[in-house]
């Protein structure tokens, strides 16, 4: 207990030098706790975000498609299996199409990707209500990216072009009937969303689909021939990667912060024991152990943390707090990035998150306040007094 | 007076009459053998037009029926040295920047070839309208001041890129000077006109081309064929994957 009311009446009546040392360690403190409290909140939006509007509880994939490579698209669908009917006429599972064509917007020819669903469908939130509207021309959804990158309205007419299962030409227009806005970019980029039944008979593909949707209260684990099973965490694994390599990216501004924090007390540490010889003999000659001194001189270190801790709570809770509640917003050029992001990420900051970095911190500021002590050990108390060391 | 008027009535009554004569189908099989050959050597230039500017691509192409052709493109810098092999629907292509053959799968023949308004098919296929199409002649036409047929072609199978086509074929020469080609549900896609009409080796060939995607705002490409020569002898070696790195 003594060492510790020691080091506290040490580390406050250093005053200035003191302080210096807290408040760039409670810098580095409310840096860390944001940024991994921003990849948090990502993190979090983007699953749920994925899982509302793409993936659901799951996916199947006709075994000749791949979500990844547009060259599977002519090839990639098959005949909805007879065994899913039940799942499919109960809404726990959804079809879609995709096919390859091409857009004429403003004169430019465009590739796009057909996506035929079912206008009946409550599995994802595409506003897929819309399509069940009456129309000569071909109803057609579509989302904010592709209506601003195309100049598109609501009510808009535009030629596609597409090729059916026998390989030929067909040209008509369609309607752009409800413009939809989602975070999740892989289901607005250059993709028109049309009824299913239309696509199919567009492309004269009756009763075939390329993917499955399960719903997210639905976890699906029945095997259908000639279709694969992606359960909700593998197609989640794209953004769980992303996000690892952000965090890894993070991880250099921290070391970065923390270098220079532990620098600072080093620093403090050395200077403290060379300027405090005297007092160190003294001490040891009045009976104390070089352990205790030892001892003494960590604490008086690693209670630099524990004061950053303090410190960084005074202005770093209502900062993190205001930013948890307005959000910060993206810049417009991550909007195109592959993975779900809002305009607005909300940061999260789990008691986890907080107290790991306290001690993340606290750990490494006693380590780097305990080598500089070693010093002490091989001081003789003697010469310690006469201001020596050896 | 009476001169004139009676040799506008014969040459209109020939003309008729010739219409009647020949079926579709017979000017079709005339146009094929207008325009396909057993082989075919040729050096082209593609006038690519594009919204700002317009791009030349020279090529020089080794043709071999209907499953078989080699191109090597000569200029710009850019592309020199890169070249195609086509053997059946099949497609690889070699570029020297990168010294690696790739193979393309057979749907993307129907791509553009270098953003023009050709696809890999429109440029290295030898189409035997008869074999693909019924046709039917709707009527008599001038075009480029010459009498045309105009013949209404009907895919005679469901297999075929254009479910249907317009052509309006030169009654004298038997080749079409221009082409419309639609989409099933009758929307004019693209539209093809061949000029500088030349008799070579005893048949009649357009020397220009310009194909337009209707669909797309801009003036089309243009294939300008410099020369061409039918019935060459064409080792087989050309068409081998080695030659494409040679």
């Amino acid at each position: 207990m003594i060492s510790i009311k020691l080091a506290y009446r040490n580390l406050i009546g250093a005053g200035l030098r003191t302080w210096l040392n807290v408040v760039v360690l409670s810098f580095a403190y409310v840096v860390i706790i944001w940024h991994k409290g921003f990849l948090q909140g990502w993190d979090e939006q983007a699953r749920r975000d994925t899982i509302e509007w793409e993936i659901g509880g799951g996916q199947y994939l006709q075994q000749d498609y791949d979500p990844y490579d547009p060259l599977s698209l002519e090839a990639g669908h098959g005949m909805v299996p007879n065994d899913a009917s039940a799942e499919i006429n109960q809404g726990r599972l959804t079809p879609i199409l995709a096919l390859p064509a091409a857009m004429y917007p403003q004169g430019r020819i465009q590739s796009v990707i057909l996506k035929g669903i079912d206008p009946q469908q409550r599995i994802i939130a595409i506003p897929s209500e819309a399509l069940s509207v009456q129309s000569s021309e071909i109803p057609a959804v579509i989302g904010s990216r592709m209506a601003r990158n195309n100049r598109l309205a609501v009510d808009d007419l535009i030629t596609i072009r597409w090729r059916d299962a026998n390989g030929t030409f067909d040209a008509q227009e369609v309607k752009i009937v409800a413009i939809f806005r989602t975070n999740v970019g892989s289901v607005d980029m250059g993709q028109l969303w049309l009824p299913l039944q239309r696509l199919q008979q567009m492309a004269q593909l009756p009763g075939q689909a390329s993917i499955l949707v399960a719903d997210k209260r639905f976890n699906p684990t029945q095997s259908y021939s000639g279709w694969i099973l992606k359960e909700q965490k593998i197609l989640l694994q794209p953004i769980a990667d992303v996000i690892r390599m952000k965090s890894i990216g993070g991880l250099v501004i921290f070391f970065m912060l923390l270098l220079l924090a532990m620098l600072a007390i080093f620093d403090t540490q050395v200077l403290s024991i060379f300027r405090r010889r005297r007092e160190i003999g003294t001490l040891m000659a009045l009976g104390m152990t070089r352990g205790q001194v030892i001892r003494i001189f960590t604490i008086e270190g690693a209670m630099h943390a524990v004061l950053a801790t303090v410190v960084a709570a005074v202005y770093g809770i209502p900062m993190l707090y205001y930013f948890a509640k307005t959000g910060w917003k993206m810049p417009e050029m991550v909007d195109d990035m592959g993975m779900a992001i809002a305009e607005t990420i909300y940061p999260a900051y789990p008691a986890q998150l907080v107290l790991g970095t306290i001690l993340l911190v606290l750990v490494a500021v006693t380590i780097v306040s305990f080598l500089p002590t070693r010093r002490i050990a091989k001081l003789h108390p003697t010469e310690a007094i006469r201001g020596k060391l050896s | 007076m009476k001169k004139p008027f009676l040799v506008i009535s014969l040459v209109l009554i020939v003309s008729v009459a010739r219409s009647q004569y020949l079926s579709g189908d017979a000017i079709l099989a005339k146009i094929d053998a207008n325009l396909s050959s057993q082989n075919r050597i040729l050096a082209s230039k593609m006038v690519i037009h594009g919204r700002r500017d317009s791009r030349t691509i020279e090529a020089k192409s080794w043709v071999q029926g209907m499953d078989k052709a080699f191109t090597e493109y000569l200029a710009p810098a850019r592309e020199k040295g890169t070249k195609m092999l086509k053997l059946g629907d099949q497609l690889w292509m070699y570029a020297p920047s990168t010294d690696r053959i790739i193979r393309i799968s057979g749907h993307m023949l129907r791509q553009s070839v270098m953003g023009s308004d050709l696809s890999y098919e429109d440029m290295m296929q030898d189409p035997q309208l008869a074999h693909q199409y019924h046709a039917t002649v709707q009527g008599v036409e001038h075009l480029q001041e010459r009498p045309c047929w105009v013949l209404l072609l009907k895919a005679k199978t469901d297999e075929v890129a254009y479910a249907m086509r317009k052509l309006w074929v030169d009654q004298e020469q038997e080749i079409p000077l221009q082409e419309e080609l639609f989409a099933k549900s009758g929307k004019l896609l693209k539209k093809l006109q061949l000029q500088d009409i030349r008799n070579i080796d005893g048949r009649w060939y357009p020397m220009r081309m310009i194909f337009k995607d209707m669909l797309k705002t801009g003036r089309g490409t243009e294939l300008i064929i410099d020369s061409i020569r039918f019935d060459q002898e064409i080792p087989d070696h050309i068409f081998t994957k080695a030659t494409l790195k040679k």
